[in-house]
């Protein structure tokens, strides 16, 4: 049972003062929105649910992963993906720098970790794109790097944070479409943080509203 | 995280706070007649009595809080000046130019400005005799005047670097356009408009950095013997020479000097304390009558003008140094040697080794250690998370403690007691009086940039399933790279100037490239002097050299690090 992402009875406050309580289930290919004005709590939510939530907050409550409890695990052994409003490509590595870096170490061998990498540029239309360095690609290919850096993690879940407000408009419906589409294919369950009604309405899930 | 950060804060606190107390115990005891080693078996005051029957001590303490207080006003005067007046142009410019200076050990420094000013100096070779009809140098003093100017003016020189560099990196959390915007509108002078309106909360972060400029400058020892008086000689210099006095009862006299220099730089802090009281008065007074200072060019020129003329002194200085350690014959007024020669080096390098292998020795051992102990205290910091405001705040005052009190007052406490555990003269016992001072400026260089970077790559490697050790070695290392090897050229460079610990710890077995050169001032052979004062100041420089090398090689095809 319980295949996807849970979160059960969780309450963040700051000073007394309650921010977020949320208990619900999202399950595989799902995606849960949580919306909310700047300083609503859903910053804290994310944080929480990734596992670096600052200690000035009073949180309670449990992550669950496929079932698995992970609330005690810290950020690197909670295998959730996450994804910033910035790509956040590591400026010292190269694109497939980038990539491997994410791969997991059980995927052993020199050539197997490396068509890994070349069928996640292809995948992401980025063929030969391997040695470039990430500053000099284009805002979109960024985006895609980013993406699939989450994605070669092999997360069980995925965490999005404001993750297309920074794309110009044409560009922010291209990378919906294949955020959302990648994470139903996959069957991996979602929580979206965003303060866009239009990222709500492309992902087409449950809304949660948190209030100021 | 792990074992290894939560050691960072207790060792480090540890390694800046328990010389410091330990050496001022040391100091104390004997400045009241007690030190059982030397015979001193019970307390008395007469030290203090032998103190004061010194001739001219009054004149000495007078002379040590007279500079030191006149040069860092000065020093800071003329960076206010400089910031208020400055575009953002040329302040890049100037900060570009005077950073190197920094790095620039003290005593090389003043040479060099012996080496400019004095009457056989480079400015009256190139004015004579066309200009003065000088033939012969002139009988004056102006190295080692009584009144300690010269000394004033190197301390100057050698502090403006410093306090600019450390408003430089306060400056980006002020909106300094925004206020320059408003107070123009109002019809206030670039100049006025920034005293009034960023200075004071500009001042409030330099705070600490000032003190230990005045801790520092009412205290020092290698540049007030080479340019300071003489006649007597300031507080400073002649504490030294009465612990170094073959008369072994002289070193009870020394402690208690040591203990009036403590006071001496304490009354230069409460006197700073009322002219910051003063300063903001007359700030208030001048905003209120709505004084604007409208047109103030010539105020921006002499600010500019006042922070370009010390850097323009010093290179000039040093490149005079460098020209004396290959002169041949080169006598005065010429404006250059007769013949350049190699033989001087041939003649210094042999003797120059051993040295040169433990300055580097203790640099870069020194340095590193700091390095480490600084990144375990900011993972630290990363890892509880508490408000950063708060810890950085309390941890900054631990930081700066060993720069806030006097060397002297401690060191030579330090020393007693090095001699009695016999420690003295060895390598470690050297090392640990060194990080006492390299590991405050290693911390200070490197946190800025550490917690300035975005953290979310961190986050974002932290979810890719790495640990924190990991992040650190395949992330935040890697970014942060120029950062720390900055901070650890700036380590070594503060090692291998350090004077007096070098001296008192080293118990003459151990020196360094920078205790020679002073050693060699009172003997006034300018060749070899040029020569050690050459290497002096090298040393920094191949440091920062490498600093800034190593990362442009390694990140050469990576445009988001060496971009800016």
């Amino acid at each position: 049972m319980n295949v996807g992402l849970t979160l059960k009875n969780i309450r963040i406050a700051l000073y007394g003062q309650e921010l977020v309580a949320i208990d619900t289930h999202i399950a595989s290919g799902e995606i849960l929105t949580v919306m909310g004005p700047s300083g609503s709590g859903k910053s804290s939510l994310f944080a929480f649910l990734a596992g670096f939530l600052d200690p000035v907050f009073q949180a309670s409550g449990n992550v669950l992963v496929d079932g698995v409890d992970v609330t005690k695990n810290p950020a690197h052994q909670r295998q959730l993906g996450l994804l910033f409003q910035d790509p956040l490509l590591f400026p010292h590595m190269d694109v497939a720098g980038n990539l491997t870096f994410a791969l997991p170490a059980e995927i052993k061998g020199k050539a197997p970790r490396r068509e890994r990498i070349e069928a996640a540029l292809i995948e992401a239309g980025l063929e030969g794109f391997g040695s470039r360095d990430p500053y000099t690609l284009s805002g979109g290919q960024k985006a895609r790097v980013a993406l699939m850096r989450t994605l070669l993690s092999e997360p069980k879940a995925l965490l999005l944070d404001e993750p297309f407000s920074k794309l110009d408009t044409e560009l922010r419906g291209q990378m919906r479409e294949l955020v959302f589409g990648t994470a139903k294919r996959m069957k991996l369950p979602v929580v979206l943080v965003t303060h866009d009604e239009a990222d709500a309405t492309a992902a087409g899930g449950a809304i949660i509203r948190l209030p100021l | 995280m792990s074992f290894l950060p939560r050691l960072g804060p207790p060792l480090t606190i540890a390694l800046l706070t328990i010389p410091v107390f330990a050496g001022l115990i040391g100091t104390i005891l004997p400045a009241f007649g007690y030190l059982p080693a030397l015979g001193g078996n019970h307390f008395s005051k007469l030290p203090f009595i032998m103190l004061f029957n010194e001739p001219g001590i009054w004149r000495s303490a007078l002379l040590s809080l007279a500079t030191g207080l006149a040069a860092s006003f000065i020093a800071l005067m003329i960076v206010m000046l400089f910031l208020a007046a400055a575009s953002a142009k040329t302040l890049s410019r100037i900060s570009a130019i005077l950073s190197p200076l920094l790095s620039v050990p003290h005593a090389a420094a003043a040479f060099g400005l012996a080496f400019l000013i004095a009457p056989t100096g480079m400015i009256a070779r190139m004015i004579s005799p066309e200009l003065t009809g000088w033939q012969t140098p002139p009988d004056i003093l102006i190295v080692n005047d009584a009144l300690g100017l010269t000394l004033t003016a190197g301390l100057i020189a050698k502090e403006l670097p410093f306090l600019l560099l450390i408003a430089l990196a306060a400056l980006p959390q002020i909106p300094v356009r925004q206020s320059r915007q408003i107070s123009a509108s109002l019809g206030y002078g670039r100049v006025m408009g920034f005293i009034i309106t960023v200075w004071p909360r500009l001042y409030s972060q330099l705070r600490l950095g000032v003190f230990a400029v005045i801790a520092f400058s009412t205290s020092v020892v290698d540049v007030a013997m080479i340019l300071g008086p003489q006649t007597p000689a300031t507080l400073s210099v002649r504490l030294v020479g009465w612990m170094n006095d073959p008369d072994l009862s002289m070193r009870f006299v020394a402690a208690a000097g040591a203990l009036m220099q403590l006071g001496v730089t304490m009354i230069a802090f409460i006197i700073w304390l009322g002219l910051e009281q003063t300063g903001a008065k007359l700030r208030t007074n001048l905003a209120a009558q709505g004084l604007r200072l409208p047109h103030d060019k010539a105020l921006r020129g002499v600010g500019i003008g006042a922070m370009l003329f010390p850097a323009i002194a010093l290179f000039g200085g040093l490149i005079t140094l460098a020209i004396w350690s290959v002169s041949g014959l080169w006598q005065f007024p010429d404006a250059v040697p007769s013949s350049l020669t190699l033989t001087g080096w041939y003649g210094a390098l042999p003797r120059l080794t051993a040295p040169l292998m433990t300055t580097l020795q203790l640099g870069i051992t020194a340095s590193l250690i700091a390095a480490v102990l600084a990144i375990l205290c900011l993972m630290r910091e990363d890892e509880t998370r508490l408000s950063r405001k708060f810890l950085q705040r309390h941890s900054l005052a631990i930081i700066y403690l060993p720069l806030l009190v006097p060397q002297a007052a401690f060191l030579f406490g330090l020393q007693f007691l090095f001699i009695s555990l016999q420690i003295d003269g060895m390598f470690l016992s050297l090392l640990a009086a060194h990080l006492v001072f390299v590991t405050p400026y290693v911390f200070l260089s490197l946190s800025d940039p550490w917690r300035v970077m975005d953290r979310r790559y961190l986050s974002v490697a932290a979810t890719l399933g790495k640990t924190p050790w990991q992040c650190f070695f395949t992330v935040r290392g890697p970014m942060l790279l120029k950062a720390v090897l900055s901070a650890i050229a700036l380590g070594f460079a503060v090692s291998a100037a350090q004077y007096l610990a070098t001296v008192l710890v080293g118990a003459g077995r151990l020196t360094t490239i920078t205790t020679e050169a002073v050693a060699l001032s009172s003997g006034g052979n300018r060749r070899v002097i040029g020569i050690y004062a050459f290497v002096q100041m090298l040393l920094p420089t191949i440091a920062f050299a490498f600093a800034a090398f190593i990362p442009a090689y390694l990140w050469r095809n990576r445009r988001g690090l060496s971009g800016h």
